[in-house]
C-alpha cells in the first residue's frame, strides 16, 4: 500500500512538470505579444522592451522556465501580467466558487444517478426503465452550454416575465452572505451540471446493479426471507456501487477543469472563467497555475479513487 | 409431414450438403450475427435513419442555398431583419427564421451539419488510429515498451482536457483543423487501455503461438491476427464516441474558440444567440436541437451497437 501510494505521486509528480513543461513551451512558440497589449497602441519600442525586461519577458527561455519552476517549488505560482496579483491568490479567491458548485452538483447528480439506476434495474423493461433510459440519454447527449442556456431561458426568463423571480441570472454570492442568497444563486449552474452527469450514473448504476442482482448470494438472500427492499439496498447496493465511487472520484477530479462551460454561461467568477479570461488576455502565469492546479486535482483523485477502491473491494490488492 | 429424426442427415463436404434442396449452409460470422441483431434493434434502427438525414442535409447544404435562394454568409439587411434590426421568426421565405445578421438560419444548420459530421468523424478516426496502434504495441510488445506507454496513457487520462484544449487553441487562432488534431490527440488514451487489456490476454493464445511458429513476424501477428480480434470493442467505443467528439468541437465554438467567422457551425450559432435568446428563441431553438437531435441519434445508435455486439446485456435483461 505505502510502496503503491509513493509510486503514484511519484507518477503524479512526473504528471504535473510534464504539464507545466508543454504549457510553457506552447506560449513561448506561439507569437507573444504581452509587452505590446499592455503597453498600448501607442507605445514606442522602449517602453515595450521596459515592460518585457520587467516581466523577464526578454531572458532565453530556459531562464523564464528555471525562475518559474523554482518559484513553484516553494509554493509561489508568479504573478498575473496586468494586475501583479499572485497568482495563488487568484486561484484562492476563484476556488471556493468552482468548489461550491462542484459540491453542490455532486450531491444533485450522485442522489439523482443512482436512485434512477436503482429504480431502473429493479423493474427492468418496464415503462419507467425505459423512460428513465431515454431520460438520461437525453441529457447525456446534451452539450452542457445548451442545457445551460435552456434553464436560463426557462427558469430564469420565462418565470421572471411571469413575475415569479425565483432564481438569479447568474453571478455568485459566498457562504458568508447568507446559505439561502448562496444556494439560489447555485440552483441553476447545479442543475446544468447535475443533470448532465446524472446521466452516465443512472446508467451505470443500472448496469452494476443488474449485474450484482443476477449473482448467487441475491438468490440466498432473497431465498432465506429477507425483505426485497433489504436485499437490494444492504446486499445488492453495497457491491454495485463500487464502480459508481469509482467514476465519481475520476468526475469529480475532471470537474476542476471541467467546469469551464457552466460558470461561463452562468458568469460564476470559478477556476474555469478565470482560465477563459486569462486565455483571452494571454495571461501566461494564471493560465499555467490554472492548468497545474486542475491536473493536480485529478492526480490526486485518481489515486483516492484507487485507494478507495482497495478499500471496498478487499478482492483488489494495489500494487 | 416428416419428423426431424425421419429425415436422413446429409453426409459429404459442405459444398454437396449445400447443393441440396432446403439444405443450405451458411457460415455466419460474429459480424453478421451483430448486423442481424442490430437489425432488429427499431430504436437504433430509427437513430441510422436520423443520421442518414444529417448526412444527406450535409452533403446537399449547397441544395438548400440554391432552392431558398440564400447563400449561407449573405446577410439579408433588408428582407432579412425586422426594422428595428432585429432577427426575423419563421416566415415563407425564411423557413426557420435568420440570425442578428439576417442570415438564413435553416441553410446556415445546413453547413453547420457539414463541420459537426467533418470534425466527429475525423477526430474520431484519429483517436482510434491512435489508441489502437499505441495499445496494440503496449499490449503485444511488453517490456520496456509497455512501462513507458502505460505511463503515457496514464499521464494523457490525468490531464485537464478542456482547460489544455482551450489553451493551445487560444494560441494557435481558431480553426477546425487545430480543433479536430487537439481532440484526437488528447482522447486516444481511453481507447489505448481497452485495447492493450484485451491485446495483454489475447498474446498468450494459441492461434498466436501458431502464427509465431509459422514464422509470422511481430508485425504480422499485431496487424493480422490480434487487430481483427480487437476490433468489437473498438467498434463499440467509436460509435459512442463521436456523440462525444461533436459536443466538444461545438463547445469549443461556443467557447469562440473552434471557428474564424462568419462559418456556420451550430456550436458558434448558438454562442451568437445568447444575446437573443429572449427576444428571437428560433435562433437558438433550431440550432440547438440539431445539435441534440444529431447526438441523440449518435448515442442511441452506439447503445444499439454494443447491445448487438454483446448479447449479454440482452439475457440480463430478460431475466
Amino acid at each position: 500500500m505505502i510502496r503503491f501510494l509513493i509510486r503514484r505521486t511519484a507518477l503524479g509528480v512526473l504528471v504535473l512538470w510534464l504539464i507545466t513543461v508543454s504549457v510553457f513551451a506552447l506560449f513561448f512558440v506561439a507569437p507573444n505579444n504581452v509587452g505590446r497589449t499592455l503597453a498600448g497602441r501607442q507605445a514606442t519600442p522602449e517602453t515595450i522592451a521596459s515592460i518585457e525586461q520587467r516581466l523577464g519577458l526578454d531572458q532565453p527561455l530556459w531562464k523564464q522556465y528555471a525562475h518559474f519552476l523554482g518559484n513553484a517549488l516553494k509554493g509561489n505560482l508568479g504573478y498575473d501580467y496586468y494586475h501583479q496579483v499572485p497568482v495563488t491568490t487568484i486561484i484562492g479567491q476563484a476556488l471556493p466558487i468552482t468548489v461550491s458548485l462542484s459540491l453542490g452538483a455532486a450531491v444533485l447528480w450522485l442522489a439523482l444517478g443512482v436512485f434512477n439506476g436503482v429504480l431502473s434495474a429493479t423493474r427492468p423493461r418496464s415503462l419507467a426503465d425505459r423512460a428513465l433510459t431515454f431520460f438520461a440519454l437525453f441529457f447525456y447527449s446534451m452539450p452542457s452550454f445548451l442545457l445551460g442556456l435552456l434553464l436560463l431561458y426557462f427558469l430564469y426568463f420565462r418565470l421572471t416575465l411571469a413575475g415569479q423571480r425565483w432564481f438569479p441570472a447568474g453571478g455568485y454570492l459566498p457562504l458568508s452572505d447568507g446559505v439561502g442568497p448562496w444556494a439560489q444563486h447555485l440552483v441553476l449552474p447545479w442543475l446544468a451540471l447535475a443533470l448532465l452527469l446524472a446521466a452516465t450514473y443512472t446508467r451505470l448504476t443500472r448496469g452494476s446493479m443488474l449485474d450484482v442482482l443476477g449473482e448467487d448470494y441475491i438468490r440466498t438472500a432473497r431465498s432465506k426471507g429477507i425483505p426485497e427492499r433489504r436485499v437490494i439496498i444492504r446486499h445488492g447496493l453495497r457491491s454495485a456501487l463500487t464502480p459508481v465511487v469509482t467514476q465519481f472520484g475520476i468526475d469529480l477530479g475532471q470537474l476542476v477543469g471541467g467546469v469551464v462551460v457552466t460558470e461561463t454561461v452562468f458568469s460564476l467568477p470559478g477556476l474555469g472563467k478565470t482560465s477563459i479570461d486569462a486565455i483571452n488576455q494571454q495571461d501566461l502565469p494564471v493560465i499555467i497555475g490554472i492548468v497545474l492546479f486542475a491536473s493536480a486535482a485529478v492526480v490526486v483523485a485518481n489515486i483516492l479513487v484507487d485507494v478507495a477502491y482497495a478499500l471496498l473491494d478487499p478482492r483488489v490488492r494495489l500494487h | 409431414m416428416t419428423l426431424p429424426y425421419e429425415t436422413e442427415i446429409p453426409t459429404g463436404t459442405p459444398e454437396e450438403v449445400s447443393a441440396q434442396a432446403g439444405r443450405k449452409i451458411q457460415g455466419r460470422s460474429p459480424w453478421i450475427l451483430a448486423w442481424l441483431r442490430l437489425r432488429r434493434d427499431r430504436v437504433a434502427m430509427i437513430s441510422l435513419g436520423v443520421i442518414a438525414i444529417v448526412v444527406l442535409a450535409a452533403i446537399f447544404a449547397p441544395v438548400f442555398a440554391s432552392i431558398t435562394g440564400h447563400p449561407p454568409n449573405e446577410q439579408f439587411r433588408e428582407t432579412g431583419l425586422t426594422e428595428d434590426g432585429l432577427p426575423k421568426g419563421p416566415t415563407g421565405e425564411f423557413v426557420l427564421g435568420t440570425d442578428d445578421l439576417g442570415r438564413d438560419i435553416l441553410v446556415r444548420i445546413a453547413y453547420g451539419a457539414r463541420i459537426s459530421l467533418l470534425a466527429g468523424v475525423a477526430s474520431t478516426a484519429l483517436t482510434v488510429i491512435i489508441g489502437v496502434i499505441i495499445g496494440l504495441a503496449a499490449g503485444f510488445l511488453g517490456g520496456v515498451v509497455d512501462t513507458i506507454l502505460a505511463r503515457l496513457i496514464d499521464i494523457v487520462l490525468s490531464v485537464p482536457f478542456l482547460l489544455v484544449a482551450i489553451a493551445l487553441v487560444s494560441v494557435t487562432g481558431p480553426s477546425l483543423t487545430i480543433a479536430i488534431l487537439v481532440i484526437g490527440f488528447f482522447s486516444w488514451a481511453s481507447v489505448a487501455r481497452i485495447v492493450r487489456g484485451q491485446v495483454l490476454s489475447l498474446r498468450e493464445r494459441e492461434f498466436v503461438e501458431a502464427a509465431r511458429s509459422l514464422g509470422a513476424s511481430d508485425r504480422r501477428i499485431m496487424f493480422v491476427d490480434i487487430l481483427p480480434n480487437v476490433l468489437a470493442p473498438v467498434i463499440v467505443y467509436t460509435t459512442l464516441l463521436i456523440p462525444v467528439v461533436i459536443v466538444v468541437q461545438a463547445t469549443l465554438s461556443f467557447l469562440g474558440l473552434g471557428l474564424a467567422p462568419p462559418t456556420a457551425d451550430w456550436g458558434g450559432m448558438i454562442s451568437e444567440a445568447q444575446a437573443y435568446y429572449t427576444t428571437a428563441w428560433w435562433f437558438i431553438v433550431f440550432p440547438g436541437a440539431a445539435l441534440l437531435i444529431t447526438t441523440l441519434a449518435f448515442n442511441l445508435f452506439g447503445d444499439g451497437v454494443r447491445d448487438a455486439f454483446d448479447p449479454r446485456t440482452e439475457r440480463l435483461l430478460v431475466k
